[in-house]
C-alpha cells in the first residue's frame, strides 16, 4: 500500500489543476516553452475522486449530503442535551458510524480501482519526438504541442492533428469503436503540406501553430487553422485522430497533440451518468417522509400527554421527583419531551435501512455477475451488473426497447440460398414449432471446398449440388458467381499468399463476395481500372469501365466491365422489386420460377437480391460513357441526370438468378421475444435500419407473425398524413371483430388504473411499424399521446430509420406517460442516448464497440440473456426487495411503537422500554442478518419455473408486492405486534410476583421480557417470511437468536458490571428473569398471539386467492408437474406471402473512391500491375523500409497511380 | 474480418487455466459511482495482449452458492401443516391456561388499603403532614388460613417509579461501594447529589424517596393480648442484588466510618448506615433499600416487605382469624393521589396470584382451536377451487 499511497500523492500533484475556461486553443509544434504559457491540461487523466489526504473530509462531506445521514447527525446532537437525551449517545452513534464506515470502505475500494486503472493508462508508453529524437514516454508526460509517433494497432494517446503517415497522401485508417461504437474503419488524411513530413529530422523542425476551438465533446466536429510558414491551412475533423481510436492498416503516423488528457473528446464525453433511482427507491423515500410525519405526530401526542401529565400529576409528585432546574412549566416539559420522543422513536426509520437495501442490491448484482447461464463462452464475457442500485427494477419492466443490428441480429450475413437460372440451391435452417433448430438426421454435410486453395475456411454452405454445377461448368452458375465476384465495392487485402481479407462496407456484400470466392470465383485484387478474379484457378483481369453505385432510391448497383476477350458486359444486382421491372421479359418461365424462389426466401426471412446482366456493344457503351461524363459534369441536378443515365443502361437485363442472405439472428432471439411477450413485456424495436430490413427481422424473430390481425405501417411525410394513419389504425383496432387475439388467450389482468384508454384492453394482435420521418411528427407535443396510445395497443412496435435522439425520445415518451418501467438494450454508440434515457440500460458486450456498455447499467453478450436477467434475476430481486422492505418496516414498527404505549404508563417521560444496548443492537445485530439473508437468497419458485410460467413476472409490473397498501399492512401488523408486545406483559406483570415472592414487575425484568419476546416474535416472523431456507438462512436466524441470548447474558453478567457499574445496570437480570416460568409463559403467549393471525391470514389467502407463484409452489410440492400445454407460446411457423424488398445496406459513394484509386495501397496497385503474380510479405516490407529511410518525396514508385 | 480473428486469438491467450482465480472485474461494482468512462475499459477493448499479463478467467464459478442453487427447505403453508398447528396450539394452551387458572385461584391473597383517604379509616388522621410520627392500626380478618410461606408486600399506586428522570437518578457505582463515587456521586443524581456541601449517600431521587412506613402484623388470638407474627426481613432481595450489585464502601472499622464525609438523603430520617441493626443488612445492602432501588415497571406496583416463614407442616402459617396491622405512617402519598396497600399472599410455582395469564391462555387456546375449525371449514369448502387452480 506504500506504493499506492505514493502514486496517490503523486497524481494529486500531477493531475490537479484548475484553469479558467479557454476561448481558443493555441499549440505550437515542438515548442514546449511556448505552450506552457497556456497551462493546458497534461495528458494525465484522473477518474478517481480522492487521494489519501482528501479521502476522509471529502467522503464524509459527500456522505452527509445524504438526508438520512444528516438526520442522524441531528439526532446525535439532540442527544447531547441532557434534558432531552432519552437514549445514551452510543445508541445513535454506533449505527451511524457503522453506516458511514461501510460506505467509506466501499468508496475507497472503488476509488482504489479507479486509481489503478488511471495509473495503467497514464503509464502506457508512447514515442514522443523530443529535441529531434524519438523517446519513450509514459502517456501522462505527453504535452500539448508534442509530436508523437503511433504505430499500427496502437491506441491514440491524445487528440492529435495528423501530420503524416506511412500511407500515400497522408492517409491513415482508424477504428473508432471506443468512441462512437462504429466498427467500420474510417479514413483520416493529413493536410497536404504536412503529409510530406515523413522523417524525424523534418518533423523536428516543424514549427506550425494550431489555433482551434476550445475543448468540447463533439466527436464529429473540429475546426481549426494551422499557421505555418506564413500561410494558413484550414483543419477539420478529417485531419484529427482522437484519443481512444486505434490505428489500423497503417504502419505508422505522426501527430501533433492538440488536446491532452481531460481535454480530449473522449474524456469530455465521459461525464457522470445521470444517477438512476428505482421506483422502489422513490416509494421508499415517500414512505420515509410519511413515517417521519407519523413520527412527528406520535411525538406531538406524547408531548401533549407529557404536558398534561406534568400539569396534573407531575406537579404534585415533586416531593419525590422534582422537575429539572431548567424546566419551569408543564408546557416546557412537554416541549422537551417531544424531542426526547423523536429520539427514541427514530428507530422506525433506522439508518440501517438504506445500507441494507444497498447490500441486498449488491448481492443481487453479484448473482448476475456470477450467473454462468449468462456467460457467453464464445466471447468469454460474463454478464455484468455495472450499476448495483437497480436490481429490483429489473423485476418491473414493462417496455423493452431494443436496437436491431448487433442486438437482435449478429450483424453477420450468411450466404444461405440462391436461385440460379430457375433452380434453387441451399438448405435453410429447419425450424420446428417452438422455434428451435431441428436436429435433423438427414441434414447434409457442409460442402467441401477443399478443391479451392483460396477458399474461406469459415464459409459454410449446405447444398453440394451447386458446387457440382459449378464444377461441371454450368455457364449460368459461372456467370452467377462471376457477377458476384465483380459487382461489388469490396476491397481485398492479401498479406500472405492465399490469405485474402475482404474489407466490405456492408456485411451483405462481404458474404456475397466470399460465397463467390469459395465457389471458385475469387476476387483477388482491384485497381481503379481493373478487377482481378481467379476463375476456377485461372487469373482473369477484367477492365472496370464503370461502377453505377448504390443508393437508396436506385436500390441496385451495377458494374460495367470488359473481359479479356474484349466483350463489354453490365452486371447488376439489386432489390427484387426494382430489378424485376428492368429485366428482359423473354424467358417468362425463368422469371416466374425465380419469383417463386424469391417469395420462398423472403418467407424464411432471408434478404434477397436479384442478379442480372446485360451485354453492351462497344458502340453503345461509347455513347453511354459520353452521356455519363456529361451528366457527371453537369452543374445543376447532377444526381438526377446521372440517375437517368444509369436508368437507361440498366434495362432489358437478363436474369441470372437470386441470392438469399440470412441476417443471422443472435441465438435464441425468437424464443426470448416470445417469452418476454408472454410475460406481458412489450417489445419495441428501434432501429436505424430501413423499414424493409426491420420488418423482415421483425418476422424472423417472431415479433411479427402472420397470425397478427394487421400490421400498421405509418410512413406519412406530413403531420396530417401521420395523424390520419394513426387514426385509421386505432379505428381498425376498435372495429375489429376478433378483439381477442388468436393463438394465445392469456387474459389481460391489468388493473384499470394503469390503462388510460380502452384500446389496450383490445388485446388484438396488432403491430405498428413507423419510420423516422413519421416518428418525428408523431413525437411532436400535440401528437405524442395519440401515437403512444396507438403504439401501446399493439403487440409489437417497430420504429425504423430513427436517429439516436429519436430513440431516446421514444423512451422518454413511454417513461413519461405510461409510468412504466422501461428497459433499453443496444450495442452501439447510437443506442447510448436510449440506454441512458431508459430506467434500465442494457449494453450488449463482447461487440467491438463498448460505448453502449459504458453507458449501460447491465451488460451481457447475448440478447437471449435478457429473459434470464428479467424473468429470473429481476423477478427474484423484486420479490426479495419487497419482502425485505415489508419485513423491515414491520420489525421496526413492532420494536418502536412499544415505547408509545409505554409512554402512557410512565408519565410520557420518554422512558424506553428496553435496555439501551438492546436498542443499539436490535437493528444492527439481532435482526439484521436474517432479513438480509432473506433479501439476498430468497426464492419463491425455482428459476426454471419462472421461465416456464412467464406470467409470474406480472406482480412486478403491477407493483403488487410492495406498494402503499402493502406498506400500511406491514405497519398495521407492526403496530398490532407492538400493542401485544406491551399489553400482554403488562397484563401479566401488573400484580404478579415471582416464584420466590419478590416483585416481578420491576422495570428491568419487564424490559428483558418484552425484548426477548420481541426478538422471538420477529424471528418467527422472518421464519414465516423466508420461503427458501438455505443453510445461510438457518445460520442467521438461529444465530441471531443465539447471539441475542449470548449478548443478553454477557451484558447482564457480573464481570461487566464490576468494571462499569453505571453502564451495565442490568446485572443479574437475565438469569433472574429468564428463570421464571411466568416469563416464558408470557413470551410464548405473546409469540402465539402475534403470529397466529398472520398464519391464518396467509393460509386463507393461499387457499382462497392464491397467487400464481403460490400455485406453482404448491404444484411443485405435490409433484404435479404441469404439462407444457399451459404455456401459451405462440405458434411460430409461418407461411408468408411477403415479398422481401430488401437491398444491401451500404452507403453510396464507395464506388467513387474505388474509381479514384485514392484508398488503394501501393502494394495492391503494384500487384495489379504484375497481374496475377503474387506479392510476398518480405518484398512489401522491403519496399516499405526503403521508403522510410529514404524519406524523400521524390521516391518515384511511391507516387500513386492516378486513375 | 481480419481484426475479429485477431481479437479471438488475443483473448484466447489472455484466458488462463480453468482453475485460475476469478479476476476482480475492472469496472466498479457500486453503481452509484458508475462513471461513463473507465480507463480500464480502454485497455480491455484493445487488441494488445501483453504476453506476460495476468491470466484471467472470466467464467463464473459453477458453485451452488454463486448459481443460487443452494439446497434449501421451502416450507409452504398447506392445510396439512397449518390446521394441525392451530389445533395443537389450542390443545396445548387450554390445559395450560386451566392449570394456571386453578393454581392462581388456589393462592390466598388479601389486600388492605391503608392510605387513609377514607375518613372512616383509622389512618385518616395521618394524612396531615404535621402528625409525625403517626401510628394507626387496621383490623382485618382472614376467612381462610394461609399455608406455606406467606409474603407480605407493600403496594403503591400512581407512583411513577418508571419515570425517566426518576429511573436514571441513581449512581450504581456509589451503590456498588466505589469510594470515589461515594464522595463524588454521578450528575444523574441531581438534585439529590449533594446536600449542605456533602455528597449524599445514597444519592438520587430513587433513594431519596425510599418507602419508610413500618408494618407490623398481630394475630388476635384467644388470649388477652395479641400474638405478633414474626416477620423476616432478610431474603427478600435478589441474590445478585444483595451480593453483586449493592456493596458497602470498603475501609473503616464501622459502617459509619466507611460512610464518613457523606450525608443522608434529604427525606431520610436516619443515615444509610443506621437502616438496620444487623451489619449484614445495613448500609447499601439493606434489603428494604435494595428492594426499593429495583424500580417498578408500572406506576402501580407491589414490593416485597417481609417474609412469614412456615413454622411446621401441621399448623398453617397464618390461621384464619382476626388480625390487626400496626402501621407507622411516614410515607405521604396523598398529595399525588397515591394509594398504599399491605398485601399478604401465598405463592405457587408460578409466583403470586395471576388471573390474567390463565385466562389469556384459555382464551388464546380457544381462539386458536376455533380458528382451526373455521379454516378447516373454509379450506374444505373452497379446496376444489384452490388446489386445482390452473396455472395460466
Amino acid at each position: 500500500s506504500h506504493g499506492i499511497a505514493g502514486t496517490w500523492l503523486g497524481e494529486m500533484a500531477l493531475c490537479a489543476k484548475k484553469r479558467p475556461p479557454e476561448e481558443e486553443r493555441r499549440a505550437r509544434a515542438n515548442d514546449r516553452e511556448y505552450n506552457e504559457k497556456f497551462q493546458y491540461a497534461s495528458n494525465c487523466i484522473k477518474t478517481s475522486k480522492y487521494n489519501i489526504l482528501t479521502f476522509l473530509p471529502v467522503n464524509l462531506f459527500e456522505q452527509f449530503q445524504e438526508v438520512a445521514n444528516t438526520y442522524f447527525l441531528f439526532l446525535l446532537i439532540l442527544q447531547l442535551i441532557p434534558q432531552v437525551s432519552s437514549l445514551s449517545w452510543f445508541t445513535t452513534i454506533v449505527p451511524l458510524v457503522l453506516v458511514l464506515a461501510i460506505t467509506a470502505v466501499k468508496d475507497a475500494t472503488d476509488d482504489y480501482f479507479r486509481h489503478k486503472s488511471d495509473n495503467q493508462v497514464n503509464n502506457r508508453q508512447s514515442q514522443v519526438l523530443i529535441r529531434g529524437s524519438l523517446q519513450q514516454e509514459p502517456w501522462m508526460n505527453v504535452c500539448v504541442g508534442d509530436i508523437i509517433k503511433l504505430e499500427n494497432n496502437q491506441f491514440v494517446a491524445a487528440d492529435l492533428l495528423l501530420l503524416s503517415s506511412s500511407e500515400p497522401h497522408g492517409l491513415c485508417y482508424i477504428e473508432t469503436a471506443e468512441l462512437d461504437g462504429e466498427t467500420n474503419m474510417k479514413v483520416r488524411q493529413a493536410i497536404p503540406v504536412t503529409s510530406e513530413l515523413g522523417d524525424i529530422s523534418r518533423l523536428a523542425k516543424f514549427d506550425g501553430e494550431v489555433v482551434c476551438e476550445p475543448p468540447n465533446n463533439k466527436l464529429d466536429r473540429f475546426s481549426g487553422t494551422l499557421y505555418w510558414k506564413e500561410s494558413k491551412f484550414p483543419l477539420s475533423n478529417q485531419n484529427m485522430l482522437l484519443r481512444g481510436c486505434v490505428l489500423r492498416n497503417t504502419e505508422w503516423c505522426f501527430g501533433l497533440v492538440v488536446f491532452a488528457g481531460p481535454d480530449t473528446k473522449l474524456m469530455q464525453n465521459s461525464g457522470r451518468t445521470k444517477f438512476k433511482r428505482t421506483s422502489i427507491d422513490r416509494l421508499m423515500n415517500t414512505l420515509v417522509l410519511w413515517i417521519f410525519g407519523f413520527l412527528v405526530c406520535m411525538g406531538v401526542i406524547l408531548a401533549i400527554g407529557n404536558a398534561i401529565w406534568e400539569h396534573e400529576v407531575g406537579v404534585r409528585f415533586q416531593a419525590y421527583l422534582p422537575w429539572d432546574e431548567a424546566v419551569d412549566s408543564a408546557f416546557f416539559s412537554g416541549f422537551l419531551s417531544f424531542w426526547s420522543y423523536i429520539i427514541i422513536l427514530n428507530t422506525v426509520v433506522p439508518i440501517s435501512l438504506y445500507v441494507s437495501v444497498e447490500v441486498i442490491r449488491l448481492g443481487h448484482s453479484y448473482f448476475i455477475n456470477w450467473d454462468k447461464k449468462m456467460f457467453c463462452a464464445k466471447k468469454r464475457t460474463p454478464a455484468e451488473a455495472r450499476t448495483t442500485t437497480l436490481s429490483e427494477e429489473l423485476g418491473q419492466v414493462e417496455y423493452v426497447f431494443s436496437d436491431k443490428t448487433g442486438t437482435l441480429t449478429q450483424n453477420v450475413m450468411a450466404f444461405s440460398k440462391c436461385s440460379v437460372s430457375g433452380r434453387s440451391y441451399g438448405v435453410g435452417d429447419v425450424f420446428d414449432v417452438l422455434g428451435h433448430k431441428a436436429e435433423l438426421g438427414e441434414r447434409p454435410e457442409p460442402v467441401d471446398f477443399s478443391f479451392n486453395p483460396l477458399a474461406d475456411k469459415k464459409f459454410v454452405f449446405w447444398d453440394s449440388s451447386l458446387l457440382e454445377a459449378v464444377k461441371m461448368g454450368d455457364p449460368h452458375a459461372h456467370e452467377f458467381f462471376r457477377l458476384l465476384s465483380l459487382c461489388h465495392t469490396v476491397m481485398s487485402e492479401e498479406k500472405n499468399e492465399g490469405e485474402l481479407y475482404y474489407k466490405a462496407q456492408s456485411p451483405d456484400e462481404g458474404a456475397l463476395v466470399t460465397a463467390a470466392r469459395n465457389f471458385g470465383f475469387v476476387f483477388r485484387s482491384r485497381t481503379p481500372k481493373t478487377i482481378t478474379v481467379h476463375e476456377m484457378g485461372t487469373a482473369v483481369t477484367y477492365q472496370l469501365l464503370a461502377i453505377l453505385d448504390f443508393n437508396n432510391i436506385r436500390k441496385r448497383m451495377s458494374v460495367i466491365v470488359r473481359n479479356p476477350e474484349g466483350r463489354i458486359r453490365l452486371y447488376c444486382k439489386g432489390a427484387d422489386t426494382i430489378l424485376l421491372d428492368r429485366l428482359h421479359p423473354s424467358p417468362q418461365e425463368l422469371l416466374s420460377t425465380t419469383t417463386d424462389h424469391l417469395n420462398e426466401y423472403a418467407g424464411e426471412g432471408l434478404r434477397t437480391l436479384v442478379l442480372a446482366y446485360k451485354d453492351l456493344d462497344e458502340e453503345y457503351y461509347g455513347g453511354w460513357a459520353q452521356r455519363r461524363l456529361q451528366a457527371s459534369l453537369a452543374q445543376d441536378s447532377r444526381e438526377d441526370r446521372l440517375a437517368s443515365v444509369y436508368e437507361e443502361v440498366e434495362s432489358d437485363m437478363v436474369l441470372l438468378g437470386a441470392t438469399a442472405i440470412e441476417d443471422k439472428l443472435q441465438q435464441g432471439v425468437p424464443e426470448t421475444i416470445a417469452l418476454l411477450t408472454l410475460a406481458n413485456i412489450k417489445i419495441w424495436v428501434l432501429t436505424g435500419d430501413k423499414q424493409e430490413t426491420a420488418v423482415n427481422i421483425g418476422y424472423s424473430c417472431k415479433m411479427l407473425t402472420d397470425d397478427m390481425a394487421e400490421v400498421f405501417i405509418v410512413t406519412g411525410h406530413t403531420v396530417l398524413e401521420v395523424r390520419e394513419e394513426l387514426r385509421k389504425a386505432r379505428e381498425k383496432m376498435l372495429d375489429s371483430p376478433h378483439a381477442v387475439g388468436n393463438g394465445c388467450t392469456c387474459p389481460e389482468k391489468r388493473s384499470s388504473a394503469k390503462l388510460p384508454s380502452v384500446l389496450e384492453a383490445v388485446a388484438g394482435e396488432y403491430a405498428l411499424v413507423i419510420n423516422g420521418h413519421s416518428l418525428a411528427h408523431a413525437l411532436e407535443a400535440d401528437m405524442e399521446l395519440e401515437f403512444l396510445e396507438t403504439a401501446c395497443a399493439c403487440r409489437a412496435v417497430i420504429c425504423c430509420r430513427v436517429t439516436p435522439l429519436q430513440k431516446a425520445q421514444v423512451v422518454e415518451l413511454v417513461k413519461k406517460h405510461k409510468k412504466a418501467v422501461t428497459l433499453a438494450i443496444g450495442d452501439g454508440a447510437n443506442d447510448v442516448s436510449m440506454i441512458k434515457a431508459a430506467h434500465i440500460g442494457v449494453g450488449i458486450s463482447g461487440q467491438e464497440g463498448i460505448q453502449a456498455v459504458l453507458a449501460s447499467d447491465y451488460s451481457f453478450s447475448q440478447f437471449k440473456f435478457l429473459q434470464r436477467l428479467l424473468l429470473v434475476h429481476g423477478r427474484w430481486s423484486y420479490l426479495r426487495m419487497c419482502k425485505f422492505l415489508c419485513y423491515f418496516f414491520y420489525k421496526n414498527f413492532a420494536f418502536t411503537m412499544v415505547h408509545f404505549w409505554f409512554g402512557f404508563f410512565c408519565g410520557f417521560s420518554a422512558q424506553t422500554v428496553y435496555d439501551q444496548y438492546f436498542i443499539t443492537l436490535y437493528n444492527i445485530v439481532y435482526t439484521s442478518l436474517p432479513v438480509l439473508a432473506m433479501g439476498v437468497f430468497d426464492q419463491d419458485v425455482p428459476e426454471q419455473r419462472s421461465m416456464e410460467y412467464p406470467k409470474l413476472y406480472e406482480p412486478g409490473q403491477l407493483n403488487l408486492l410492495f406498494n402503499k397498501r402493502e406498506f400500511f399492512i406491514c405497519i398495521a401488523q407492526g403496530i398490532y405486534t407492538s400493542v401485544l408486545m406491551f399489553f400482554i406483559p403488562y397484563g401479566v406483570f401488573a400484580e404478579a410476583t415471582r416464584d420466590d415472592g419478590t416483585q416481578l414487575a420491576d422495570y428491568q425484568s419487564f424490559a428483558v421480557t418484552v425484548a426477548t419476546s420481541l426478538v422471538i416474535v420477529v424471528s418467527v416472523q422472518i421464519g414465516l417470511d423466508t420461503g427458501y431456507w438455505t443453510a445461510i438462512n438457518h445460520f442467521f436466524i438461529w444465530g441471531s437468536l443465539a447471539v441475542y441470548f449470548a449478548i443478553l447474558f454477557a451484558m447482564h453478567s457480573n464481570g461487566l458490571f464490576d468494571m462499569f457499574p453505571n453502564q451495565f445496570r442490568f446485572v443479574g437480570n437475565a438469569q433472574n428473569t429468564l428463570a421464571q416460568p411466568t416469563v416464558w409463559l408470557t413470551i410464548t403467549l405473546t409469540t402465539a398471539v402475534c403470529v397466529m393471525p398472520v398464519v391464518a391470514f396467509r393460509f386463507l389467502k393461499l387457499s382462497l386467492k392464491p397467487d400464481l407463484s403460490d400455485t406453482v409452489r404448491y404444484s411443485q410440492l405435490v409433484r404435479k408437474k404441469q404439462k407444457a400445454q399451459h404455456r401459451c407460446l405462440r405458434r411460430v411457423g409461418r407461411t408468408s406471402s411477403r415479398r422481401s424488398g430488401y437491398a444491401f445496406s451500404h452507403q453510396e459513394g464507395f464506388g467513387e473512391l474505388i474509381m479514384s484509386g485514392k484508398n488503394m495501397r501501393l502494394s495492391s496497385l503494384a500487384l495489379a500491375g504484375f497481374g496475377a503474380r503474387s506479392s510476398s510479405g518480405w518484398l512489401e516490407g522491403l519496399r516499405r523500409k526503403k521508403s522510410d529511410s529514404a524519406g524523400s518525396p521524390s521516391a518515384g514508385p511511391q507516387k500513386p497511380l492516378r486513375g | 474480418r481480419r481484426r475479429r480473428r485477431l481479437r479471438v486469438f488475443c483473448q484466447g491467450q489472455q484466458a488462463g487455466p480453468l482453475g485460475g482465480p476469478p479476476a476482480r472485474r475492472g469496472a466498479a461494482p457500486w453503481g452509484s459511482m458508475a462513471m461513463n468512462y473507465n480507463a480500464k475499459d480502454e485497455v480491455d477493448g484493445g487488441p494488445q495482449c501483453p504476453p506476460g499479463g495476468p491470466a484471467k478467467n472470466r467464467r463464473p464459478d459453477n458453485t451452488a452458492f454463486k448459481q443460487q442453487r443452494l439446497p434449501a427447505w421451502q416450507p409452504i403453508l398447506t392445510a396439512g401443516t397449518v390446521l394441525p398447528t392451530f389445533f395443537i396450539i389450542g390443545l396445548i394452551f387450554i390445559p395450560i391456561g386451566i392449570g394456571i387458572f386453578v393454581t392462581s385461584n388456589n393462592i390466598r391473597e388479601i389486600e388492605i388499603d391503608y392510605t387513609g383517604t377514607d375518613p372512616s379509616s383509622p389512618c385518616n388522621k395521618c394524612l396531615s403532614p404535621n402528625a409525625t410520627p403517626c401510628y394507626c392500626t387496621i383490623n382485618f380478618t382472614l376467612e381462610q388460613s394461609f399455608e406455606g410461606n406467606v409474603f407480605m408486600y407493600y403496594g403503591l399506586s400512581n407512583f411513577y417509579q418508571n419515570h425517566r428522570r426518576y429511573v436514571k437518578s441513581r449512581d450504581d457505582s456509589q451503590l456498588n461501594g466505589d469510594s470515589s463515587a461515594l464522595l463524588n456521586p454521578s450528575k444523574e443524581c441531581e438534585p439529590y447529589r449533594r446536600n449542605e456541601d456533602k455528597p449524599i449517600a445514597p444519592c438520587g431521587a430513587i433513594a431519596n424517596s425510599m418507602f419508610n412506613d413500618t408494618l407490623e402484623l398481630f394475630l388476635v388470638g384467644n388470649e388477652s393480648y395479641p400474638t405478633p407474627i414474626p416477620l423476616k426481613k432478610k431474603g427478600i432481595a435478589w441474590w445478585t442484588d444483595k451480593n453483586v450489585k449493592f456493596r458497602n464502601p470498603s475501609g473503616g472499622e464501622s459502617l459509619k466510618e466507611r460512610f464518613k464525609g457523606t450525608t443522608k438523603p434529604v427525606n431520610w430520617v436516619k443515615p444509610v448506615y443506621m437502616l438496620d441493626s444487623e451489619p449484614d443488612n445495613n448500609g447499601f445492602i439493606n434489603e428494604d433499600f435494595i428492594v426499593w432501588m429495583r424500580t417498578a415497571a408500572l406506576p402501580t406496583f407491589r414490593k416485597l416487605y417481609r417474609l412469614i416463614e412456615r413454622k411446621s407442616d401441621l399448623h398453617p402459617t397464618l390461621p384464619a382469624g382476626r388480625y390487626y396491622l400496626n402501621i407507622t405512617y411516614n410515607y405521604p402519598v396523598h398529595s399525588f393521589d397515591g394509594r398504599k396497600r399491605m398485601i399478604l399472599s401465598t405463592i405457587s410455582w408460578m409466583g403470586g396470584k395471576n388471573p390474567f395469564l390463565g385466562i389469556a391462555y384459555i382464551a388464546i387456546g380457544s381462539i386458536s382451536f376455533l380458528l382451526g375449525v373455521v379454516l378447516l371449514v373454509i379450506n374444505h369448502k373452497y379446496r376444489n377451487s384452490s388446489n386445482t387452480a390452473d396455472i395460466t
